[in-house]
């Protein structure tokens, strides 16, 4: 079993992926889905990825409506700025935030986070320190955002991935 | 191509919403990239369009398409999946590459190479 399916999750994921580009449920679809989903997670293998562990999958689903609150909100807030016209007076910089975050998926959902929500870009992590640099488009207060990071994201995702 | 006459009026007017409200977004993410005075605020401008802008047009589109065609079009989420993968990596590159820049420059506006202790 380990052997053919060394990543189910990432096979059936492939083979949903394959279903909805073609738009079938059509059995000889499937087949190729199934047969895709396979070599390819078996190719992947080769990559020698760490395993993903999800501890509390549940807790995805509150992660994802609290991200998409926050997508819609800054989406907001930055286009506020843009067409008031404040948007050259606004005071931006960098922000550095202390992670205890190492799991490195869990890394990569924090990444496409911080990038989805308008207004705050992930610069740069350096893994020896743990340290997360980002750039914030309208910064008031520097710890207002570490602590966003640490209590809005990075709490649930310790909880989902470590 | 008559399938937009078909239309019930409610899809319309739904589909309509998300266009225009994905199209401003994405118009104010292009005005503020023209319009900010720094590097590292321009990057913040566009992901406006990249994301909930995006994400209004696939919503548009989904409706639209299993609306006229009476059943569920779902194909545009992997589009909504996949812009968000790859938008973080084209932003980090572009902001990484300024930074090495500046460094190098020697600007103050930008923080110290995070040398490890």
């Amino acid at each position: 079993m380990r052997r053919w399916l060394p990543y189910p999750a990432m096979s059936g994921l492939l083979l949903v992926i394959w279903l909805l580009l073609n738009q079938t449920l059509a059995p000889g679809q499937f087949v190729v889905g199934a047969i895709l989903g396979v070599v390819l997670a078996r190719i992947f293998r080769l990559l020698d990825a760490p395993t993903l562990r999800l501890r509390n999958p549940h807790r995805l689903l509150l992660l994802a409506a609290r991200v998409s609150l926050d997508v819609v909100r800054s989406n907001y807030a930055v286009a506020k700025l843009i067409v008031r016209g404040q948007s050259r007076a606004v005071q931006s910089g960098f922000v550095s935030v202390p992670l205890r975050l190492t799991n490195p998926y869990a890394l990569v959902v924090l990444a496409c986070i911080i990038t989805s929500t308008p207004g705050t870009i992930w610069v740069s992590y350096d893994a020896g320190r743990n340290v997360l640099l980002i750039h914030v488009l309208d910064l008031v207060d520097e710890t207002v955002w570490i602590r966003t990071i640490r209590d809005r994201y990075e709490h649930l995702l310790l909880e989902i991935f470590e | 191509m008559n399938s937009l006459a078909e239309l019930p009026l409610w899809a319309s007017i739904l589909v309509s919403i998300f266009l225009l409200l994905g199209a401003s977004l994405a118009l104010i993410g292009s005005f503020g990239l023209s319009r900010l005075n720094s590097f590292y605020k321009r990057v913040h401008a566009p992901t406006l369009g990249t994301t909930f802008g995006a994400f209004c047009i696939l919503a548009g589109s989904i409706t639209y398409f299993s609306v006229s065609q009476s059943r569920l079009v779902l194909h545009e989420v992997l589009i909504g999946v996949f812009l968000s993968l790859t938008t973080p990596i084209t932003l980090m590159l572009l902001v990484r590459a300024a930074l090495y820049r500046d460094r190098q420059k020697g600007s103050q506006d930008v923080p110290n190479l995070d040398l490890p202790d």
